[in-house]
């Protein structure tokens, strides 16, 4: 298998931290093949983040135009399906940047979508054997993908863990000028700006301690339960994304993909089932302890520590306990 | 404005506990509670509100067995002028890019300005809009959380990037739209609203009425097929603390003591 292909995302001229992941995902796909990072973007930036890329991949191609420094999946999409080969497999990391390429992407090129993969089991007869998981993590399912026509593939981020790999020497191709000299394609979605996320009164991210409330939490009015033991511990409170946008808490409170990256030493989910773009906001939390009422939620796997119980009720029990051990 | 907006009926994930059936063939279906998929009702809400800016007409599409009709019923009556049903055997085991070619039909079928589905449904593989769009050669744009007009024939939009900045573009229509949850604050629908439009007529589409070829569609022509589903062997997973609700407290507050959780 020749034809294989990452996609990397970088920022500020560093790869993003999926492409370890990408390059572990490739060498179990085929051990034996050189795979080729793609990076997209303009300027200084790019060749530092393509630099970086070459001490990973044995190959790199640079796509760079003014028009790529911010990342637009209506301009790139064209561009790599003109670039990349007919029959290929191609790895990118399952999150914002990716929902809006890869799906698109897959029919340009004539290729199988697999979405959000969490683990390869096999190839065997020109189908890939893979892992998904479907109902908000409650159940896993094995999926066979044809890659007779080449594939493009989504990784959950995390899922594949990137390996001890001595650094290389990649070799760098400039692929802008062949493929951009017949001009960028008509842009019919013209980014404009990018407003960042709002900083909010409390900054999640130096709490040390966190009581974080989920949907669990049923109705605005509980939220004081939250509180109150966040107040009785000394921390500060976080949640899940529906309570947001339920606005019930403020944006900065959000933990996940699509909030803060949080770092406490002791994180206590109330009621949050574990989705994988919540988990995304804890990698560095220490201690992840979890009360939730249904014995099977997947935060347990993530948790250190788990109680099966209904906060409602258990929230001022598990205050109260606190007040009298201070 | 035409939009036409791609919904779908989900289990009920926070209702139901999903249990394994048929040796892992499917999940257990019996006494599963069903609603809409939870970005759709957005999806469903932003289509409603803009129309109800600019004018035009809402229909609401879903690919479904007979009781998806309560999900179109509930769309409905939130506000939605129409509703289309597509509903035929041949379809199942469709893959996302299967779909997407129903629902391309479906589009060809009317004359719509703007196209919109959830950003991500039960299997959370969020790809049909994004192959929908392709299909059709309209631009696209995933996890859209602001719709704006802007002029004629185009929208101002903003998408939802990580970290939870916010990417505005302008964009021109026609084009295919995802819809991230907390763009709206959905509206609520009772069962007299939903009982309201209990007898609108909901034309009923199989794969022959959209000109669809069957060997197209369906498990066949699948190059992405689910073998099974299972509950994965799980790690060491939590130490799960056993007792009654004073008791758990006490080990919590031992526990948090020694992690540095109390302060
Ligand atoms: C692109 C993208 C980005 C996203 N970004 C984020 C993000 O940054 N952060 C985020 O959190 N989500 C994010 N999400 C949403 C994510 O997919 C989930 O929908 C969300 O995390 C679910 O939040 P939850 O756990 O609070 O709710 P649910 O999944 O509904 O879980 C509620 C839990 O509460 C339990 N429960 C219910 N009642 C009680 C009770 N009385 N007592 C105890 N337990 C109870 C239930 O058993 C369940 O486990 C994103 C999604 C997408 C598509």
């Amino acid at each position: 298998m020749d034809n294989l292909f990452a996609y990397i995302m970088h920022r500020e001229g560093a790869p993003h931290d999926s492409a370890a992941e990408l390059l572990a995902a490739a060498r179990q796909l085929a051990p034996q093949a050189a795979p080729v990072a793609i990076l997209a973007g303009h300027g200084p930036e790019l060749d530092a983040a393509c630099q970086q890329a070459a001490a990973l991949f044995p190959q790199v191609w640079k796509i760079g135009h003014p028009y790529l420094a911010q990342p637009n999946a209506e301009i790139l999409r064209p561009l790599l399906a003109r670039l990349v080969p007919q029959g290929a497999l191609l790895l990118l990391a399952h999150e914002h940047f990716a929902m809006d390429l890869a799906p698109g992407l897959s029919v340009k090129l004539g290729a199988a979508y697999l979405p959000d993969a969490v683990a390869f089991t096999g190839i065997e007869g020109g189908r890939l054997k893979a892992v998904r998981e479907e109902f908000a993590g409650l159940v896993s399912a094995h999926v066979s993908l044809d890659l007779s026509a080449g594939a493009v593939i989504s990784l959950r981020p995390g899922a594949f863990k990137a390996g001890e790999a001595a650094p290389v020497q990649g070799q760098i191709s400039d692929k802008s000028a062949a493929d951009l000299d017949g001009g960028m394609p008509p842009a019919r979605r013209r980014y404009i700006e990018t407003v960042a996320a709002e900083a909010g009164e409390v900054d999640i991210t130096k709490a040390e301690v966190l009581v974080s409330v989920g949907r669990g939490i049923q109705d605005q009015d509980n939220l004081e339960l939250v509180f109150d033991l966040a107040k009785a511990l000394g921390a500060e409170v976080s949640c899940s994304r529906p309570i947001v946008d339920a606005k019930w808490l403020p944006k900065p409170r959000q933990v996940g993909t699509s909030g803060k990256t949080v770092k406490p030493k002791v994180y206590l989910a109330c009621g949050i089932s574990g989705s994988s773009q919540h988990l995304g906001g804890l990698t560095g939390a220490s201690c992840v302890i979890a009360i939730n009422k249904h014995p099977k939620a997947p935060i347990f796997q993530r948790a250190e520590v788990g109680v099966v119980a209904d906060i409602i009720q258990f929230l001022p029990v598990l205050t109260k306990a606190v007040r009298a051990a201070k | 404005m035409e939009i036409l907006v791609c919904v779908k009926q989900v289990p009920d994930t926070a209702e139901n506990d999903i249990e394994l059936a048929k040796g892992g063939r499917d999940i257990e279906r019996e006494d599963l509670v069903y609603s809409v998929n939870e970005w759709d009702n957005y999806a469903v809400e932003a289509a409603i509100q803009l129309r109800d800016q600019v004018g035009g007409r809402v229909t609401v599409v879903t690919i479904g067995g007979e009781e998806a009709d309560e999900v179109l019923r509930r769309q409905l009556a939130m506000g939605a002028d129409g509703g289309l049903h597509v509903n035929d055997e041949a379809l199942e085991g469709s893959d996302g890019l299967g779909l997407a070619r129903v629902l391309e039909a479906v589009a060809q079928q009317g004359s719509y300005d703007l196209i919109l589905t959830g950003a991500q449904a039960d299997d959370g593989a969020g790809q049909v809009g994004g192959m929908l769009a392709a299909l059709m050669d309209l631009p696209f744009a995933a996890l859209v959380n602001h719709i704006e007009p802007s002029g004629a024939g185009a929208l101002r939009i903003g998408r939802e990037v990580a970290g939870g900045d916010q990417e505005i573009s302008e964009m021109d229509l026609p084009c295919v739209l995802s819809i991230q949850t907390g763009i709206n604050q959905p509206r609520y629908v009772g069962i007299r609203g939903i009982r309201k439009v209990a007898s609108v007529e909901i034309p009923q589409l199989d794969a022959a009425a959209l000109g669809l070829d069957a060997a197209s569609l369906g498990a066949g022509a699948a190059r992405l097929r689910r073998l099974d589903y299972f509950v994965p062997q799980s790690g060491p997973g939590a130490r799960m603390l056993a007792g009654k609700p004073d008791q758990l407290a006490a080990q919590l507050v031992e526990i948090l003591k020694a992690k540095g959780g109390i302060r």
